[in-house]
């Protein structure tokens, strides 16, 4: 059994006055015990939504979520609100992108690691406290013990990440989402927080749901890639099959618009026309028609499904041919 | 490209520029308690139609050094020589008629562009400013729309009405309607998708190509500059440790602080990522008010050698023939006499904040 199995997960913006706007439209995939899974794409694509959307912090109002969300079994979205606040935070830890702004900035590092412990396990706060200094010493933060005293401003942006994801793990949860954990940061510090995860990923066998934009972090790092164009998944597949035959028009395009660190010099980019404010309806066809160059008219009418491919999954009907001898 | 001797001479020559901001301090008096040391002595040049890409992180003063050699910021020492005038010394009128001929693009193009100007008067702006604005100017912003890639009919739009990529076309179109020789941009793509990022990044090099301008990009991105730069630039701390041609820079870092800079950057290639070897750096930046003493690097630096380092401040050394490196022992470590060794991380405290004290315990912990 998959630890999250997240089926044909979908939300709804609607407000009274204005066309109801699809953000996550039937979204699924799975993560096994100790894998890590990669959500890939650019922004309005749905990523953020759709983790807020499994850790049940949307807002109530407004907003319609359906599908289901599997965690080992149980339903995450048909949990009443105060059975998710036993669960959020000890089963599932969620790293968040800016930890300036998700850190509270009038309480010590140590008393927000400290809480979870005391909110999940009813520790005293002594003893929280211990466990937080292991903690922080655990994310390589030096001299925990004088930085439990210490406010979210006195700290560096690097360390603010490791004490978010010392929050995080306090409770040693199964399943970690991190959401975008090194956009905010300078390439040498991601570097840093990237191989942190790595080695606690291996070392805990938690499982891991990163939802990035940067392709190069998921290459690194994701054991299964899931693109996401428009609110659904166009391409799934292991990290290596993906990048070595990416066979949606997208991920292909994608692929060829980022400059390389090791490409040949003076080469070309190749960059996807338009961008992603003009693409049509996914009831109609292929959000991603407008900016493909590989359209026909099959693409156009009628909703492309997700079907398997060798390699995975793939929604297309006319994708990128496979290289040969790859 | 009658004259080679102006070929010759480079557009842009930075000798030993300096921008320190104050520390202010003190109720009644504006004390200056310190200075931040943001570019602390940087020479270099830029040729003519050549792109030089200045990288480093953030606070590292890459874009300070853009802004005072456009002297949007006021450099405290130093010359900044734009086709063989100082433009330091340059005063009033001399130095409005310059800065036509330097412009800049912004990183985010949404904050860059004054949400309540249509384009139009976003682009006769400068023209105004500079008594360009005539009978031609109508066909001049429709030819320099038509460069960077947007309709005619944008002219009447408000920057709102773009997307990222747009926008960001708008602000090089501000930039070029001037027709200027030298372009200063400061992280024209990193605010954009990376679809669009490409988009960009190639119309940059088509004008490039079309109207001979020189660039000084400014990014945090290293596989960015990789592309479009003839010479990179790289900076720690308010100083260059590198320069070399881009090619070489690449095949060949001499700088440690290089070295871990582009091992850190991800590459989109499984292959590449599981095979790769990373230099981890200890800890963050120093605080730019309190730099170390001697080689700025040495307090991260996986190569550091005892003394030397600490105590005398290496400048830039020609190696190769275009390769100047800030390091004493660039030879050793490129030839691999030295080892890397460890190094503990240090607490450093986010720039901006002074020795601030313990603030105690504002808040009942109860």
């Amino acid at each position: 059994m998959p630890l999250l199995d997240v089926q044909d997960l979908s939300v709804v913006f609607a407000r009274r006055g204005e066309k109801p706007f699809t953000a996550v439209d039937n979204l699924s995939f799975t993560v096994e015990p100790g894998q890590t899974v990669g959500l890939v794409g650019e922004s309005g694509c749905g990523k953020s939504v759709t983790s807020l959307a499994i850790m049940g912090l949307l807002p109530r109002r407004g907003v319609r979520v359906s599908g289901r969300v599997l965690f080992e079994g149980a339903d995450l979205l048909a949990l009443r609100p105060e059975d998710m606040r036993d669960r959020r935070g000890r089963d599932i830890g969620m790293i968040f992108q800016d930890p300036l702004s998700s850190l509270n900035p009038v309480v010590p590092i140590g008393l927000q690691v400290a809480e979870v412990v005391e909110r999940h396990f009813g520790r005293t706060r002594k003893a929280a406290m211990v466990e937080a200094r292991d903690l922080l010493d655990a994310v390589g933060i030096p001299d925990p013990q004088r930085r439990l005293k210490e406010y979210p401003h006195q700290i560096s942006g690097g360390m603010r990440q490791r004490a978010l994801i010392a929050i995080a793990l306090a409770c040693k949860p199964r399943l970690l989402i991190a959401d975008e954990p090194t956009t905010a940061l300078d390439v040498t510090i991601q570097a840093q927080i990237l191989t942190l995860l790595r080695q606690l990923v291996v070392d805990s066998d938690t499982a891991l749901v990163l939802i990035t934009h940067d392709l190069g972090v998921v290459a690194g790092l994701c054991d299964v890639v899931n693109v996401l164009y428009a609110g659904k998944v166009v391409e799934t597949g292991t990290r290596h099959d993906l990048f070595a035959n990416p066979r949606h028009p997208y991920t292909h395009g994608l692929l060829g618009s980022v400059p390389r660190l090791d490409s040949p010099r003076g080469e070309r980019l190749t960059p996807i026309r338009g961008s992603v404010a003009d693409n049509i309806p996914w009831a109609e066809g292929c959000a991603f028609a407008p900016r493909c160059d590989r359209v026909n008219d099959a693409c156009i009418g009628d909703t492309v499904p997700l079907e398997a491919a060798p390699h995975g999954r793939l929604r297309c009907t006319n994708p990128v041919p496979q290289e040969v001898g790859v | 490209m009658t004259e080679t001797a102006e070929q010759a001479t480079p557009l842009v020559q930075l000798r030993d520029l300096k921008v320190h901001f104050p520390i202010k301090s003190g109720v009644l008096f504006d004390r200056a308690v310190g200075y931040v040391y943001a570019v602390d002595g940087v020479s270099l040049s830029i040729r003519r139609g050549e792109t030089y890409g200045l990288v480093g992180e953030s606070g590292c003063g890459k874009s300070t050094l853009g802004r005072g050699l456009l002297r949007l910021v006021e450099p405290t020492a130093g010359e900044v020589i734009f086709d063989g005038t100082d433009v330091r010394q340059l005063k009033g009128e001399a130095m409005r008629r310059m800065r036509r001929r330097m412009q800049m693009v912004f990183q985010d193009p949404l904050a860059s562009l004054d949400p309540r100007q249509s384009v139009e008067s976003l682009l006769t702006e400068g023209l105004k400013a500079h008594g360009l604005a005539n009978g031609d100017s109508a066909k001049r912003l429709r030819e320099t729309l038509a460069a960077v890639g947007l309709p005619a009919s944008a002219l009447r739009k408000y920057p709102h009405e773009f997307s990222g990529g747009q926008r960001q076309r708008i602000g090089i179109a501000r930039a070029l309607v001037l027709d200027p020789d030298l372009i200063v941009a400061d992280e024209p793509v990193s605010a954009l998708d990376v679809s669009i990022q490409a988009q960009v990044v190639n119309l940059l090099e088509d004008l490039q190509n079309e109207l001979n301008l020189t660039y000084l990009v400014i990014a945090h991105d290293l596989a960015v500059v990789r592309h479009i730069a003839d010479t990179v630039g790289v900076m720690y701390l308010g100083a260059l440790v590198e320069e070399a041609p881009s090619d070489d820079l690449y095949a060949e870092p001499l700088h440690p602080y290089t070295r871990a800079l582009m091992s850190a950057v991800p590459v989109p290639d499984p292959r590449v990522e599981d095979r790769r070897e990373r230099i981890l750096l200890a800890g963050d930046l120093p605080s730019p008010a309190n730099p170390p003493a001697g080689c700025r690097f040495h307090t991260r630096c996986p190569w550091a050698q005892p003394t030397r380092c600490a105590d005398e401040r290496p400048g830039l050394r020609e190696i190769s023939p275009g390769h100047r490196v800030a390091c004493h022992w660039a030879e050793d470590i490129r030839d691999g006499r030295i080892r890397p060794h460890e190094v503990a991380a240090e607490i450093v405290r986010p720039t901006g904040v002074l020795a601030g004290g313990d603030p105690g315990e504002l808040i009942p912990t109860a």
